[in-house]
C-alpha cells in the first residue's frame, strides 16, 4: 500500500517554511499570529503600548465577553448558534440587581442565576433537538424572549450596594511578579499602581477558559461536542449519546451568558435592561476570528481566548489613538472579521479538501427511517 | 458450528412497497457471506432490519443464539454487530485514532487518557496492516481506503463478531481492494463473521464463501461460492430479463458509425487533471456510442467531468470539430452541444422540489439566462412530446420530480440534455439503481440517439451493459486511461484481462 | 375534517392566518370597534390600517431577505443598511440651504438608494466572487455598516424638516399610506420579476441543488449577486420609510433588530432557512403576523416593555405548529391510539 501516513501538512502560509502542523490548528495560529502582529504594531506606534497593564486591562474589561465567548464555543462546534446570550447577560443582570437589592443574600442570588441560566439554555437545547426547530430561529426567540423578560423586570438601570458585591468590584489581585509605572483608572480617579493587577472577574474567567479547555479535550462529552459538528449523523450511528449533548451544549451557554452577567454586576456594579445588545455578535466574532468554523466541528477555547482579546485591542488601539472615533471600532471588527474569513477559506482549501473522486460523502442524514422509506418507496415503485 | 445470526421470515413493508418479503438468511462465524442483488433487490433494506434501523419489523431475527430485535443502530453496535457503509459514518474533522475509540476512551482518573488511546488505535492499525498511519492524523485528509480501513479498526476496537461491510470497493483501486480482502481473510481466521455486500461479481468470487441472492425483496437462494457458476448467479439476479436485453441489436447504421466517418467529432489528447485521471486520448465520431470501463475509481467519472467542463483539465487538449476548446465550467461545455448526466442522480442531478418540466426544462432555460423565460406554450409542447417519446411515468408534468421513480427520474435528466439538441451526451451510470424495464428502455434510447447521429459517451460498472451499447471502448485503470478498443469479437473477459493487465 | 379543510390545514400558511384571525379576534373582543376603519380627508385610519402601514417596512425588507434565503443564503446586514439609509440622506439634507425643498429630498433619497445598490452589491461580491458563506459575510456589514452610520452621523441623531421626506414614512396617496403603496408596489414588482422571468426557479434551483444547478449551466454568480442587491434596496427603502416617519435618523438604534424581523416574517410564511421553493405571499402573511402581534400586545394594554415577552412564544408556537415534526409527532399519536382502539376490540 502507497505511503499511508496520509495527512498532507500545509507550508505556512506566510513563508515558504514548511511546518508540520495539524490542519485544524492553522486558522487559530493564524490568529495568534494576528494578535501578536497587532502587539507589534501597537507597541511600535504607540509610546506606552508595550506594559503589562495595557493588556490585563484587557482581560479586566473584557471577562466577562470571555466566558461568553466560551459558552458560544461550545455551541458553535456543535454545528448550532446562540444568539440569545446578550440577553441572557442582561437578565441574569437585571434579576441579580433586583434581588439584591431586595436584600437576598449573594451567594443565594448568585447560585439561582446561575441555574436560571442553566435551565433557560435547556429550554433552548430542547426546543432544538426534540422540537427540531433550527438553532438560529430557536435562540433567537430565546433572545426576544430574555430581553422582554429583561424589561418587565425594570425598565431603568438598579444600582448594585451589596457589600460583597462592591468589595470584589474594588479587589485587585496584585501580580507581584509584574511590576508596572503604570496608572490606571478607577472610576473617575486616577490611582498609581505599583505592581500590575487583575480583578477576581479574570481569575474567575480563566478559570472557565480552563474548565471548558479541559472538557472540550478530555472528557467523552467534549469529544462528542466535536463529532456532532463534524457530522452529526455519524455521531449517532457510533452510538454517541447525541441528543443529551446537543440539549447541554445550549444549557452551558446559558450557565456561561449567565456567569458573565454576574461578573458584570461586578464590573459595574449595576444591572441595566439594555447590556449585551449586540454582544452575541461580539462573541460570535471572537469564535470566529479564534479560528472556529460556523459549520462546526472545528474550533478552540485558546482561539476563543484571543479572539477576544483582538477585539479588546481593536478598541484599545482607537483609544490610544484618539484621533478616531469610537464609532470605528465596529467598522475594524467587520473588516478583520472579512480578512479572517479569507485567510480560513484559503487555508481550508488546500489542506482538508481532497480531490474530488476521492471525497468522502458525508452518511445519510436522519431520520434513518423516513429517508429509507423514501428512497425505496422511489426505487420500487411500480411504474 | 451455529449461525451467530439467523433472520427468518422477516418482512418490511412501506406505503405501497414491499420492500423484504419473507426473507432468510443466516451468518456463520468465520466465514465470508455475500449478499448480492440488482439495485432495488432489498440489500440495504435487510442489513438496516437486521441493524435496528428500523427498529421492530415482521418476522424473527435471532442473534448469538437469542433471539431480538433492535431498536436503534446504537443497540446492534453495543450487541457486536457493526456495519461500515459506503459512505463513510465516521467524523471526517477527529483524528483516525478519535474515531477508532469514540464513545469509548480510555479514562484515567476521570478525564480522557490519551496515551492508552494512542496505544489501543496503534493496535488496532498494525493489525490492519497499517503501521504506517498516524493515528494522530486527522481523518479528514486520508482517501476512502484508508477511511474505510479506520472504520473497520473501530470495529474490531469494540469487539464486534460480525462486521458488515456495504459496497466497501466501490470506491477503491486495485491495490487498496488487495490490502482490503487481505484484512478480510484475517478477520476471517480471527473468527469474524462478515457480510460483504458487493455487485463486483469477481471480488464476491473471490472472497467469499458463501452468498445470498435477492431479488425484488425475495429470497432467490443461498449457495455455497464454490458450487455456484457466474452464469447461474446472473440468471438468478436478474432472472429472465436477461433475454430481454439481449435483444438489443447494432443496426447497420449503427455498425457504420462503428467504423467511424472521415473527421471525429470530438478529440483528446493527453487529457487529464492532477490528482484526478490523466493520459485521456479518446476519439469520438459523430453517431458512435464510445463506453468507458473499468472499476470505480479509475478515473470515468473524471474524464466525463473534463469533457463537461465540471473540471478544469490542467493536460492535454479537447477539440470539437478540430477547435481546440477550454472548457472552464459546464455552461461552456452546454454551449458547444455537450451534455452530462452525473452518475449521482440525487445529489448531482436532480433539484428534487421542482417539478418534472423544471427540471427537464433547466439546462435549455440556463443556457438563455435568466431575463428570458422560455413561453409558456413552448414549455408545455416540449415536455410533452419528451414525456411521451421516454414514457415517463406519471405522465403530468407538474409532479415534483422526487416522487418519481429512480428509472423515471433518470430519463428526465436525459431528456433534459435531449431537449437542447446536442451533439454529444456523456451518461455517467445511468441505469443504476433503477427497475429492469427502465433500464431496458434507456439502453435502447442510447441506441436509437445514436442511429440518429448523437455521439455518446457511456459509463457503466457493468461491462455486459458497456459490450452492449458500445461501438468502441476506452479501458481505465487507476486514473488512467490505458487502452481503447473496437467492439467486434471483444468479450468481458478481453476488456477485464486489459484492466487487470494480463496479456489475453 | 372535510377534505377542504385538510387540504387547507396542510397548506404551509394554515397557522399564520389563523394566529392572525385569533390576534384580531380577541382584539375585537377586548377592545370593540377595534376593526373600524374610518376616513377622515381623504385618509383611511385606524388599527388594522396602522397594522398595514407598521407591518410595510418589515415586509419590504422580508422580500429581499425571501429571495436570499431562497437562494440558501441570509442577509443579516439589513438593519446596518437601514441605519446607513437614513444617516446618508438625513446628512444631506440637513447639508443643504435649504432643507425643506423637494430636490433636497430627492438628491437625499437618490444618494441613498445608490449607497443602498452598492452595499447590496458589496455582499453579493462577497458570497458569489469570494464564496464566503452568507451569514458571515454578511456580519461583516452588520458589524461594520453600524459603525459607519454612526460614522456618518458622529453617533447624534439628525433632525430634519422636510416635508416631501417626511411624506414617505407618514404620507398618504389615494386614501391609502405611502409605505404600503410602495411595499405593495415593491411585491408585485418582485412577483412578475421573479415570475415573468426566470428569476425565480432559477433562484429556487439554486436553493434546492447548488451542485446539480451548475451542471445544469446555470449561472449561480449573476444570480447571487442579484438577490443581494435587492435585499440591498429593499433595506435601503425601508430605511427611508423608518427615517421619515420621525424625521429623523438615529444610527444608533434605526432598524437594530430589524433583521430578526424579516427572517421571522419570512420563516413564519412558510419558507425554509435552508433555501429552496419561496413564497412572497408568505412573507407577507408572515409580516402580517408579526404586526398584527405587536399591535395586539399594545391594544391589550400591556405595557410596551413587556411586548417581547408576549411575541416569543407566539411565533415558536407557530414555528412549531409548521414543522415537520408536529406532524411526525401528530401521525405517531394517531396511529398509537389507533392501535389501541384496535386491541380493545373483542377478538
Amino acid at each position: 500500500m502507497a505511503a499511508a501516513s496520509g495527512a498532507r501538512f500545509p507550508s505556512a502560509w506566510m513563508a515558504g517554511v514548511r511546518l508540520r502542523v495539524d490542519p485544524r490548528y492553522a486558522p487559530t495560529l493564524a490568529t495568534i499570529a494576528l494578535f501578536v502582529g497587532m502587539v507589534v504594531v501597537g507597541s511600535l506606534r504607540f509610546p506606552n503600548f508595550l506594559s503589562a497593564q495595557v493588556f490585563l486591562n484587557l482581560l479586566i474589561d473584557h471577562s466577562f465577553l470571555l466566558v461568553v465567548a466560551v459558552g458560544m464555543t461550545f455551541v458553535i462546534i456543535s454545528g448550532g448558534i446562540d444568539l440569545s446570550v446578550g440577553a441572557v447577560v442582561a437578565l441574569a443582570m437585571i434579576l441579580s440587581a433586583k434581588l439584591l437589592r431586595q436584600g437576598w443574600n449573594p451567594a443565594l442570588v448568585v447560585a439561582l442565576v446561575l441555574t436560571l441560566g442553566f435551565l433557560y439554555g435547556s429550554a433552548q437545547g430542547l426546543l432544538i433537538q426534540y422540537f427540531d426547530i433550527q438553532p438560529f430561529i430557536a435562540t433567537l426567540a430565546g433572545m426576544i424572549f430574555a430581553r422582554g423578560l429583561c424589561y418587565v423586570t425594570s425598565l431603568d438601570s438598579i444600582p448594585i450596594r451589596d457589600s460583597l458585591y462592591t468589595a470584589a468590584s474594588q479587589t485587585r489581585i496584585g501580580l507581584f511578579f509584574v511590576r508596572t509605572p503604570d496608572y490606571h483608572y478607577y472610576g473617575t480617579v486616577l490611582v498609581p499602581v505599583r505592581d500590575a493587577f487583575v480583578s477576581p472577574a479574570v481569575v474567575i474567567a480563566l478559570l472557565v477558559v480552563v474548565i471548558a479547555f479541559v472538557v472540550l479535550h478530555y472528557s467523552r462529552f467534549g469529544r462528542t461536542v466535536y463529532a456532532i459538528g463534524g457530522n452529526e449523523s455519524s455521531a449517532v450511528l457510533m452510538g454517541l449519546a447525541v441528543p443529551r449533548t446537543k440539549v447541554l451544549v445550549y444549557a452551558i451557554s446559558g450557565l456561561c451568558s449567565a456567569t458573565g452577567g454576574i461578573l458584570w454586576n461586578v464590573y459595574s456594579l449595576s444591572g441595566f435592561p439594555r447590556a449585551g445588545i449586540g454582544m452575541e455578535l461580539d462573541a460570535i466574532a471572537a469564535v470566529v476570528v479564534g479560528g472556529a468554523l460556523l459549520t462546526g466541528g472545528y474550533g478552540y477555547v485558546l482561539g476563543s481566548v484571543v479572539g477576544v482579546l483582538i477585539l479588546g485591542l481593536v478598541q484599545t488601539f482607537i483609544e490610544f489613538d484618539g484621533t478616531l472615533s469610537s464609532w470605528w471600532t465596529k467598522i475594524f471588527i467587520g473588516g478583520l472579521l472579512l480578512v479572517f474569513i479569507l485567510v480560513q477559506r484559503l487555508l481550508s482549501r488546500r489542506t482538508l479538501r481532497l480531490p474530488r473522486s476521492r471525497r468522502v460523502r458525508a452518511a445519510p442524514s436522519p431520520p434513518l427511517v423516513e429517508q429509507a422509506a423514501v428512497e425505496q418507496a422511489a426505487v420500487e415503485r411500480p411504474t | 458450528m451455529p449461525p451467530v445470526v439467523e433472520m427468518a421470515d422477516v418482512s418490511v413493508e412501506f406505503p405501497g412497497v414491499k420492500a423484504l418479503d419473507a426473507v432468510s438468511f443466516r451468518l456463520f462465524p468465520g466465514e465470508v457471506h455475500a449478499l448480492l442483488g440488482e439495485n432495488g433487490a432489498g440489500k440495504s433494506t435487510l442489513i438496516k432490519a437486521l441493524t435496528g434501523v428500523y427498529g421492530t419489523v415482521t418476522g424473527t431475527i435471532t442473534v448469538f443464539g437469542q433471539e431480538r430485535q433492535f431498536q436503534t443502530p446504537a443497540q446492534a453496535q453495543a450487541a457486536g454487530i457493526s456495519t461500515v457503509y459506503q459512505e463513510i459514518s465516521l467524523c471526517p474533522n477527529l483524528t483516525v485514532e478519535e474515531n477508532i475509540l469514540l464513545g469509548r476512551e480510555p479514562r484515567k482518573r476521570g478525564h480522557i487518557d490519551w496515551p492508552e488511546v494512542r496505544r489501543r488505535a496503534r493496535k488496532q492499525l498494525v493489525q490492519l496492516h497499517l503501521d504506517q498511519l498516524d493515528p494522530g492524523s486527522v481523518l479528514a485528509t486520508h482517501s476512502v481506503a484508508i477511511q474505510q480501513l479506520v472504520a473497520i479498526a473501530r470495529s474490531m476496537e469494540i469487539e464486534s463478531r460480525v462486521l458488515i461491510l456495504d459496497e466497501p470497493t466501490s470506491s477503491l483501486d486495485a491495490d487498496e481492494v488487495r490490502h482490503l480482502f487481505r484484512v478480510i481473510r484475517d478477520l476471517r481466521e480471527r473468527g469474524q463473521a462478515i457480510l460483504f455486500v458487493s455487485h463486483f461479481l469477481d471480488q464476491v468470487y473471490e472472497i467469499s464463501d458463501r452468498m445470498t441472492v435477492l431479488r425484488n425483496g425475495k429470497l432467490v437462494g443461498e449457495f455455497l461460492t464454490g458450487e455456484l457458476p457466474r452464469m447461474s448467479l446472473i440468471t438468478k439476479m436478474i432472472g429472465k430479463e436477461l433475454v430481454e436485453l439481449e435483444e438489443l441489436d447494432h443496426s447497420p447504421a449503427r455498425k457504420v458509425a462503428a467504423a467511424g466517418g472521415p473527421e471525429p467529432l470530438l478529440r483528446t489528447e493527453g487529457l487529464g487533471r492532477d490528482g484526478s485521471v490523466s493520459q485521456v486520448d479518446l476519439t469520438i465520431h459523430a453517431g458512435q456510442v464510445v463506453g468507458l470501463a473499468g472499476l470505480l475509481g479509475s478515473g470515468r467519472t473524471e474524464t466525463a467531468r473534463l469533457l463537461f467542463g465540471a473540471d478544469a483539465a490542467d493536460q492535454g487538449t479537447i477539440r470539437l470539430r478540430g477547435e481546440v476548446l477550454r472548457l472552464r465550467s459546464p455552461r461552456a461545455a452546454i454551449e458547444h452541444g455537450i451534455g452530462y448526466c452525473s452518475e449521482d442522480r440525487k445529489e448531482e442531478g436532480l433539484i428534487a422540489d421542482l417539478s418534472v418540466r423544471d427540471n427537464l426544462l433547466m439546462a435549455m432555460q440556463a443556457s438563455r439566462g435568466w431575463a428570458r423565460r422560455i413561453p409558456l406554450r413552448e414549455q408545455e409542447r416540449l415536455t410533452a412530446d419528451l414525456i411521451e417519446a421516454l414514457d415517463v411515468r406519471p405522465a403530468n408534468p407538474d409532479v415534483p420530480i422526487r416522487n418519481l421513480s429512480g428509472g423515471n427520474q433518470q430519463k428526465v435528466l436525459v431528456a433534459r440534455w435531449l431537449v437542447m439538441s446536442p451533439s454529444l451526451v456523456i451518461l455517467d451510470e445511468p441505469t443504476r439503481g433503477i427497475d429492469i424495464a427502465a433500464k431496458a428502455q434507456i439502453q435502447k434510447l442510447v441506441n436509437r440517439l445514436a442511429e440518429g447521429g448523437m455521439s455518446i459517451v457511456f459509463i457503466s460498472s457493468e461491462l455486459e451493459e458497456v459490450l452492449r451499447l458500445s461501438d468502441r471502448i476506452a479501458v481505465f485503470r487507476d486514473r488512467r486511461m490505458i487502452a481503447e478498443m473496437g467492439n467486434e469479437g471483444t468479450s468481458q473477459d478481453d476488456i477485464m484481462s486489459v484492466i487487470a493487465g494480463v496479456a489475453s | 375534517m372535510t377534505a377542504t379543510l385538510r387540504r387547507f390545514m396542510g397548506h404551509r400558511l394554515a397557522w399564520p392566518l389563523i394566529a392572525v384571525i385569533v390576534l384580531i379576534a380577541a382584539d375585537e373582543v377586548a377592545r370593540p370597534a377595534f376593526l373600524s376603519i374610518r376616513m377622515q380627508d381623504g385618509h383611511l385610519y385606524g388599527n388594522v390600517v396602522d397594522i398595514l402601514r407598521n407591518g410595510a417596512p418589515i415586509a419590504l425588507i422580508g422580500l429581499g431577505m425571501t429571495l436570499v434565503i431562497a437562494s440558501r443564503g441570509i442577509d443579516l446586514s439589513v438593519g446596518a443598511v437601514v441605519a446607513i439609509a437614513g444617516a446618508i440622506s438625513c446628512s444631506y439634507i440637513v447639508s443643504t440651504h435649504h432643507q425643506g425643498t423637494l430636490s433636497a429630498a430627492l438628491v437625499g433619497v437618490a444618494i441613498a438608494i445608490a449607497a443602498g445598490l452598492v452595499l447590496g452589491a458589496w455582499n453579493g461580491f462577497l458570497v458569489s466572487t469570494l464564496g464566503i458563506q452568507p451569514i458571515i459575510a454578511t456580519l461583516v456589514l452588520m458589524v461594520a455598516g453600524r459603525g459607519v452610520a454612526q460614522l456618518i452621523t458622529s453617533g447624534q441623531i439628525i433632525t430634519i424638516h422636510n416635508s416631501y421626506y417626511h411624506a414617505i414614512g407618514d404620507g398618504y396617496v389615494l386614501t391609502l399610506p405611502i409605505p404600503v403603496l410602495i411595499t405593495m408596489a415593491a411585491f408585485v414588482l418582485a412577483g412578475i420579476l421573479t415570475r415573468r422571468t426566470a428569476l425565480g426557479t432559477l433562484i429556487e434551483a439554486i436553493g434546492i441543488n447548488p451542485v446539480a444547478s451548475r451542471l445544469t449551466g446555470i449561472r449561480a454568480g449573476t444570480i447571487v449577486w442579484i438577490v443581494y442587491v435587492v435585499s440591498g434596496l429593499c433595506a435601503t427603502v425601508a430605511g427611508l420609510m423608518i427615517t421619515s416617519n420621525v424625521s429623523a435618523a438615529d444610527a444608533n438604534n434605526a432598524g437594530l433588530f430589524i433583521e430578526l424581523d424579516a427572517i421571522l416574517a419570512v420563516v413564519l410564511g412558510g419558507t425554509s432557512l435552508r433555501g429552496g421553493r419561496y413564497s412572497l405571499v408568505g412573507t407577507i402573511v408572515g409580516a402580517f403576523v408579526l404586526s398584527t402581534l405587536t399591535t395586539t400586545v399594545y391594544n391589550f394594554g400591556i405595557p410596551a416593555n413587556e411586548n417581547l415577552v408576549f411575541e416569543a412564544p407566539v411565533v415558536i408556537a407557530v414555528v412549531l405548529l409548521q414543522s415537520e415534526r408536529r406532524r411526525e409527532l401528530l401521525d405517531l399519536w394517531r396511529r398509537r391510539r389507533i392501535r389501541s382502539q384496535v386491541s380493545e376490540v373483542p377478538a
